[in-house]
């Protein structure tokens, strides 16, 4: 709670900072205001506490997740050099949007009642439409903001209608309460309950970028700047899959068939798309766009499981892919900014030479992301593959999602192929910031070591 | 503790190795991997044989209440792989003084991380940590390969790559599926022990479906017919040392992951596929051998008879007798020499004349005695013929086919008369005849080089004449494995 209070203020505080002269200083503001945010949000560790009337609950699954969330917007921050270096780019405001809608992601993996849920979303969402569109005189980052927008206010007027059908079936917002009513138990159908059900996981089905809800992401993640992308591919994404996995369990445990089906043929479609879609493109950049739908796939996983290691589950896995997302999408914006907005695979050739240390974070990046050992990209996939070969009966998902990973293997060479194998040409070294550079070395080094120890987080929910 | 410091002493030398600028490296690299050998032979020194139990074991939780331990340690067989691979590593690295790699730093950096990797699949009791060292040990070989490789090297190496990746992804489902399987009774008892592993009690059906899970992932490494497509573009591709880590000891992991995690976890599994198995090896056998007399190129060439060979190695320990296994233990030192000193050899003859074409060299013995010689015994040992490393391991495979199948045994057989067949025209093609221009001013073995070959042609005549040494080392393991077997 103190979190979503301090986030708030910071964020105002920080638009007022923005009026002097100098924007040297907002940046080691922001990230101040983060590692305060986080320390805070550590100090409600095993002490839940609920606000608002039952509305909020702040447990250690939200203080889990709030911890993911925080550290990924810190770990990205640094990446906005070129925004300070820029003459007329209004790096305040952007900071404030992004702590913001931080706000939005801790009411998502906090909430208790729906309403806080759409709330949380919407918060989360609007601050994500206007960043989307922030390079306002490229036209591929104003499509992508309106298709953005205009996908996004169509798929949460389908959750909210979902929520309304609920709240018909049941008489409550409260999720404790919805799971306590057990409206399909003994095997009763109930049409409205289950039509809100459907329209709810359809809701956050696309703002987790699950398919066949996925056609805005693609050129969503392309036109938007990348430092955005970055936040829209780690903190978007880790909300989304914790808000749906908390409301599964909390509210509709007992109508755990109703859901089934359509989850497990979301997911199958989700890890399909994702790693096929990859395979076809051309830049580096859709490329992350579809393997960002395929880790959603890899995530929705423990949902198709829901037993008792899902939650641990999602939790390292969301971890491994936030880190590794920071450092592709890091390297990939400071690539970009050094070759005029270029981010095809060519862009990326010839770094192992012109920057080895970026070379070598990518690296460890695309591994972790394709689930090769000593790198906590692994443990995610033998936790999920955990989860799922547990319920015993489900070995024909981790045979599909086993071949698709092997698939997956394949585009994320071909990075690691470019850099050290294709000559330089006339790809000049990379100009990274002190800053940028730290953050890389802190997210490799966490990679590696959840990579050798995964046992550190691997049990903490 | 001997085992963790075997383990992880190559890891730390690579960091080293890396900071090293400048050629200096590869003299850090050898003192390193010379210092590993020794470990191994103090380890050796203190082994207690009989028994065949584990030994050196260290056993500590890596993953906190999931039953998922950093459990390592020795037996018989164990040992034998990891004293071939810590003999080959030196002689690997020092073969390659006469390159000068660019970067080298970062080349011996990681031959000598990769050499954790396969130390650490050789010595692990956990199945998660064996799935860990697994792939440990592809990544550095991977990039050896394709940056240090030769002009096709990008595309054959992602094969490479991709290919093996897909078959361990299988292994790795089908390890969680026998986690969950073990402690049934208690929930919280789950556990990847090697141990936990070989007490569980499947239905035949599970078994069989698991048996293809692991059994595609060992085949892709050893590699097995139909799985070896990835196997003579790489070692063509890859640089010589890189080759002869794949050759001389990466695929011993395939062969090793069977006779630890395949035959003793499925023994039903397996008694319902062994035929099929046998039939594929065999055939293995003959389509190796047969591709490889029609081979031009030297590399290529010994890139199907290690198809060939392997196939032999893979029949003989899936029909589960004392002979066949104990031959394939022998057999995967007898080929790990063999093979090394034969690309070796190849590297010589390709750096000195720039061709690996059979028709565009010749007269070579003319000009290097030394080298002809040492390239001869090496020959004979590939071929197997008495007196050579090759003979008792092939023999020993030959007679445990025969005794599971007098028909399988006569058509393995053939790969005797068969390895000759190439291998002595290879040598006539290369070493005897009139000189061409590429063989001209051939010039005689460096001291180097020659420091190379001894070591292996001295293992050659030592397990050919004394293979006592080694078999009893794992005689005892073998014998505790097919008490678990046939439990």
């Amino acid at each position: 709670m103190t979190s979503i209070i301090l986030l708030s203020v910071f964020g105002i505080v920080n638009l007022f900072v923005g009026f002097l002269k100098s924007k040297k200083i907002l940046l080691p503001l922001a990230l101040l205001f983060l590692i305060v945010v986080f320390g805070v949000n550590l100090l409600a560790w095993n002490n839940t506490q609920t606000y608002f009337n039952n509305m909020l609950t702040i447990d250690n699954y939200a203080v889990a997740f709030t911890g993911i969330m925080v550290l990924t917007t810190l770990l990205i921050l640094p990446f906005s050099q070129s925004y300070i270096d820029a003459e007329d780019e209004n790096l305040a405001e952007y900071y404030s949007l992004l702590l913001f809608s931080l706000v939005g992601a801790i009411m998502m993996v906090a909430y208790e009642n729906l309403i806080m849920l759409f709330i949380g979303i919407e918060i989360l969402s609007i601050a994500m439409y206007v960043l989307a569109g922030s390079n306002k005189r490229s036209l591929r980052s104003n499509e992508a903001a309106l298709k953005y927008f205009l996908m996004g206010s169509f798929f949460t007027g389908v959750l909210l209608f979902g929520i309304v059908l609920i709240y018909g079936a049941t008489g409550t917002f409260d999720i404790t309460e919805i799971g306590a009513a057990n409206v399909m138990a003994d095997g009763t159908t109930n049409t409205m309950f289950t039509m809100g059900l459907l329209l709810l996981v359809i809701g956050i089905s696309f703002k987790i970028a699950a398919a066949p809800f996925h056609f805005w992401t693609p050129d969503v993640y392309e036109g938007t700047p990348t430092f955005f992308t970055t936040f829209m591919a780690t903190v978007v994404k880790t909300a989304g899959v914790a808000a749906f996995y908390k409301l599964m369990n909390a509210a509709f445990e007992g109508s755990f068939t109703a859901w089934f089906p359509t989850i497990i043929a979301i997911t199958v479609l989700t890890l399909v798309v994702g790693n096929i879609g990859a395979v076809i493109q051309p830049s580096v950049k859709r490329m992350l766009a579809y393997s960002s739908i395929s880790h959603a796939g890899y995530l929705l996983m423990t949902l198709v499981a829901f037993n008792d290691l899902s939650e641990n589950a999602i939790f390292f896995y969301s971890l491994s892919y936030a880190l590794a997302s920071v450092m592709s999408f890091g390297i990939l914006k400071l690539v970009e900014d050094a070759r005029e907005g270029n981010h095809s695979f060519a862009a990326f050739n010839g770094l192992g030479k012109t920057n080895p240390l970026l070379a070598f974070v990518m690296t460890v990046s695309m591994l972790s992301l394709g689930g090769i050992p000593l790198t906590a990209g692994f443990f995610g996939k033998l936790f999920v593959f955990s989860a799922v070969i547990e319920t015993g009966n489900l070995m024909w998902l981790v045979v599909l999602a086993v071949v698709l990973a092997a698939i997956g293997i394949y585009y994320y060479i071909k990075v690691v192929i470019a850099m050290y194998m294709q000559p330089a040409g006339e790809n000049t070294k990379v100009p990274v910031s002190g800053f940028a550079t730290l953050v890389l070395i802190i997210c490799a080094a966490l990679t590696v070591l959840l990579g050798l120890v995964p046992g550190l987080v691997s049990n903490m929910l | 503790m001997i085992t963790a410091l075997l383990l992880f002493w190559p890891a730390l030398a690579a960091l080293l190795v890396l900071l090293i600028k400048g050629q200096g490296a590869k003299k850090v690299a050898f003192v390193a991997a010379l210092i590993e050998f020794a470990i191994a032979i103090l380890a050796t020194t203190g082994f207690d044989a009989a028994g065949g139990r584990m030994q050196y074991e260290l056993n500590l939780p890596w993953v906190e209440n999931a039953g998922i331990g950093f459990h390592i340690g020795m037996d018989g067989i164990s040992l034998l792989m990891v004293l071939l691979t810590t003999f080959l590593v030196p002689l690997i690295i020092l073969s390659a003084f006469n390159h000068d790699y660019k970067n080298p730093n970062a080349f011996y950096a990681l031959i000598l991380f990769m050499q954790t990797g396969l130390i650490g699949v050789f010595v692990a009791l956990d199945a998660f940590l064996f799935y860990f060292f697994w792939e440990v040990a592809l990544i550095p070989i991977y990039f050896i390969a394709a940056i240090w490789g030769g002009t096709n090297r990008i595309k054959v190496t992602l094969k490479f790559f991709v290919y093996t990746v897909f078959g361990s992804l299988f292994m790795l489902a089908a390890f969680v599926y026998l986690y969950f399987q073990t402690g049934a009774t208690d929930a919280a008892a789950h556990s990847s022990d090697v141990q936990a592993f070989y007490q569980l009690a499947l239905s035949a059906e599970s078994q069989s479906w698991i048996f293809w899970f692991l059994f595609i992932a060992f085949a892709i490494k050893m590699p097995v017919f139909p799985f070896h497509t990835w196997q003579p573009d790489t070692y063509t591709e890859s640089p010589t040392q890189a080759t002869m880590l794949l050759s001389g000891i990466m695929l011993k992991m395939g062969i090793y992951g069977v006779l630890r995690w395949l035959l003793p976890v499925v023994p039903m599994g397996v008694s319902q596929w062994d035929e099929l198995v046998l039939v594929l090896s065999i055939i293995g056998i003959v389509y190796g051998s047969v591709i490889a007399i029609r081979q031009h190129d030297l590399k290529r060439l010994i890139a199907y008879s290690s198809i060939a060979h392997v196939g032999l190695i893979a029949a003989g320990i899936f029909t589960l007798n004392e002979q066949g296994l104990q031959g394939g233990v022998i057999q995967m030192l007898s080929h790990g020499i063999n093979v090394t000193g034969l690309f070796f050899i190849i590297d010589i003859i390709y750096r000195r004349t720039n061709t690996r074409e059979i028709t565009s060299l010749g007269g070579i013995t003319q000009n290097a005695k030394a080298l002809s010689i040492f390239f001869m015994i090496l020959l004979l040992g590939a071929v197997a013929l008495p007196l050579t490393n090759g003979f008792v391991g092939e023999f020993l495979l030959l007679s445990g086919v025969y005794q599971y199948n007098a028909w399988f045994g006569a058509v393995a057989g053939l790969t005797i008369i068969l390895s000759a067949v190439y291998m002595l025209r290879m040598f006539q093609g290369v070493m005897f005849g009139t000189k061409s221009e590429h063989t001209d001013a051939f010039t005689d073995l460096t001291f180097n080089e020659k420091a190379v070959l001894i070591p292996l042609v001295i293992m050659v005549f030592w397990i050919g004449l004394f293979p006592n040494t080694f078999l009893s080392i794992s005689e005892p393991a073998v014998g505790n494995l097919l008490n678990i077997i046939n439990r």
